[in-house]
């Protein structure tokens, strides 16, 4: 099992990496976006995946997954949201005040 | 246990949500981010104090004792940079309330600034490796608002690409991490260096150092610095002094805190490399401070030498190294917020940041002038000021452990850094007048701040042998990581 989702995890980095390249804005932040989830799919690899009930004491079972990685990979999604977020919003403005979406055309030049 | 070290977080954290409410009371927002700021600097002072007196401080969140709870740990490095970061960002909060300007206050400027702060302190301070990602995107976060603010079609290009790199960084981080959680099955930072010296230091953790050490240098600068120049060179000077004063030191910081505490068993990886890392830092800085005849690229290619030279400090890890390392790191958080400081004042003087259009400021503006002169001297390391006693122990034991090479390159980058502001100074205060005598508004605030940081500079230099004694503590901390163990897990 975790070979396959080692897999998974390095199609979904080989992508990312290649959106990243890319030279539409758009097309970065879905990388950047396709990045986190492989992270996040990588701590919860890590961490193992081994049978067991979900981590809830009312549960009674006699062997449960581990809680932690799960708590950091909630932590790691809340901050990626936000930071998405601001990403979105920030390449809009960029793309209102600047008129393009092409990384190419955001040089800086001499003469600013 | 000692409920006063997680203050220097809460304080900023509070200040910042307060101000939150004040948005159009701008006297208001001023008063109240002073007085966050100077109750913070009193706060430090009182753990740099008891770290002096009772050794390592530990704190544990929720009464969870360590490894299982998060901990906050203040050994003499933390306890040091805690309170210079309190220093350095009064002075820079000083020079905003004066230079930052109304729109930028309205919109959230302090409460941006606040946040940034508790997320360095955070950084600083806690035991974990987990929470020190949080708190390295509390201060991100906060930056990324800093750099757009305002909105000019330069802060947004730039703040695009900062974003950026530091989203890849900080998704490099995580990855670092769960590697780090399957390999070992700990976070803190102690347990980690515990169970790491267990373990062995075989292929799979060297893995996981180099990766460390690849999120660490994205953040520091550390020869991954090519984000830096252009990104620095966008907000204004005020928001720029904090940057290059914190942020790239946060990165060397948990360089020095890894690379001292967990990985310390393989010296190919943990001195060779970094070694190299920062011999090509310190020769590209050097050569783009050289190249420029713009001055914020100046100021910002020489955040990158400073940030080589310390990693030069980091790679040899002597004990003297070490003592050096950290004075070194204090002197430049204070000198760096200074360049940008008086960085700043220059280009409000003279009405631009080309070195070519300035000229004959040091008639109309004597004392910039003079206290940039002195400053450049301090940043070169000649005797008296700061720069001398950690400069001169880090090339010292560069030289006795045979690292010739690195330490040749050390010394000449400080004439890179002589050569490059000595070329501003030329520029912007000799010569002749160029175009209209220019008033600063609100100069005399601007000036205070500046004033401020210069005098301490100065005292830390005339003072050296009283700051070594709390260095020596610090650095024999880093050289024995076992004190650090035993204090944060009590074994």
């Amino acid at each position: 099992m975790e070979g396959l989702m080692s897999l998974c995890i390095g199609i979904l980095f080989a992508v990312g990496v290649y959106l990243i390249l890319s030279k539409s804005l758009l097309r970065i932040i879905l990388g950047t976006s396709l990045l986190t989830h492989s992270v996040h799919l990588l701590l919860m690899t890590m961490a193992g995946l081994k049978t067991g009930a979900a981590p809830l004491l009312g549960e009674k079972a006699k062997a449960v997954v581990d809680p932690l990685p799960q708590a950091l990979i909630l932590t790691s999604i809340v901050i990626s949201f936000g930071v998405t977020a601001f990403f979105f919003v920030l390449a809009y403005r960029a793309y209102q005040t600047l008129g393009t979406d092409d990384v190419e055309e955001l040089r800086g030049d001499e003469d600013e | 246990m000692n409920n006063l070290l997680v203050l220097p977080l809460l304080i900023p954290l509070c200040t910042a949500v307060a101000l939150i409410f004040l948005k159009e009371k701008i006297a208001a927002q001023r008063l109240v981010s002073a007085a966050g700021a100077l109750a913070n600097l009193a706060v430090c002072c009182l753990i740099v104090h008891q770290v002096r007196e009772r050794g390592i401080q530990t704190l544990h969140m929720g009464g969870w004792a360590p490894p299982y709870g998060i901990v906050f740990v203040a050994d003499m490095l933390a306890a040091l940079l805690v309170l210079t970061t309190a220093v350095a960002g009064l002075a820079c909060l000083v020079y905003a309330f004066r230079s930052i300007g109304e729109s930028r206050e309205r919109n959230y400027f302090y409460p941006s600034f606040q946040f940034l702060l508790s997320g360095v302190y955070g950084s600083f301070l806690t035991g974990d490796i987990f929470n020190l990602f949080v708190c390295f995107e509390v201060l991100l976060i906060a930056s990324y608002a800093l750099i757009a603010l305002g909105g000019t079609k330069r802060q947004l290009r730039e703040s695009l690409k900062y974003l950026l790199i530091n989203i890849v960084s900080s998704t490099l981080f995580v990855a670092a991490v769960a590697y780090l959680y399957a390999a070992v099955g700990t976070l803190n930072m102690a347990h980690l260096a515990e169970r790491v010296a267990e373990a062995g230091q075989g292929g799979m953790l060297n893995v996981i150092a180099v990766l460390f050490l690849i999120v660490f240098s994205l953040k520091a600068g550390l020869f991954l610095f090519y984000w830096l120049p252009g990104s620095y060179a966008a907000p204004p000077y005020a928001v720029r002094a904090v940057f290059g004063a914190l942020l790239t030191k946060v990165g060397l910081y948990a360089i020095i805190r890894i690379f001292t505490l967990v990985f310390v068993h393989d010296p190919l990886i943990s001195h060779s490399l970094i070694g190299w890392m920062a011999a090509a830092t310190m020769i590209l800085g050097s050569i783009g401070a050289v190249a420029y005849s713009d001055m914020s690229r100046i100021l910002n290619y020489n955040v990158v030498i400073a940030v080589g030279f310390i990693a030069f400090g980091i790679s040899i890890a002597t004990s003297d190294a070490l003592n050096g390392v950290v004075f070194y790191l204090m002197h430049d958080m204070i000198a760096k917020a200074l360049l940008f400081l008086l960085g700043g004042l220059i280009a409000a003087a003279a009405g631009t940041d080309r070195l070519q259009e300035m000229g004959g400021l040091i008639r109309q503006y004597p004392l910039i002038g003079w206290m940039f002169f002195v400053l450049a001297l301090a940043l070169v390391g000649v005797p008296p000021l700061s720069g001398f006693a950690g400069k001169v122990m880090i090339i010292r034991s560069g030289f006795a452990e045979g690292a010739y090479a690195l330490a040749a390159i050390g010394l000449a980058s400080s004439f890179a850094v002589l050569y490059s502001l000595i070329k501003v100074f030329r520029h912007a205060f000799w010569g002749i007048e160029r175009g209209p005598k220019r008033e600063i508004a609100g100069l005399r605030g601007q000036m205070a701040a500046a004033a401020g940081l210069f005098v301490l500079m100065v005292a830390m230099g005339l003072g050296s042998e009283w700051v070594y004694s709390f260095v020596s503590q610090a650095g024999e901390v880093l050289m024995q990581p076992e004190i650090y163990i035993r204090a944060v897990l009590g074994r």
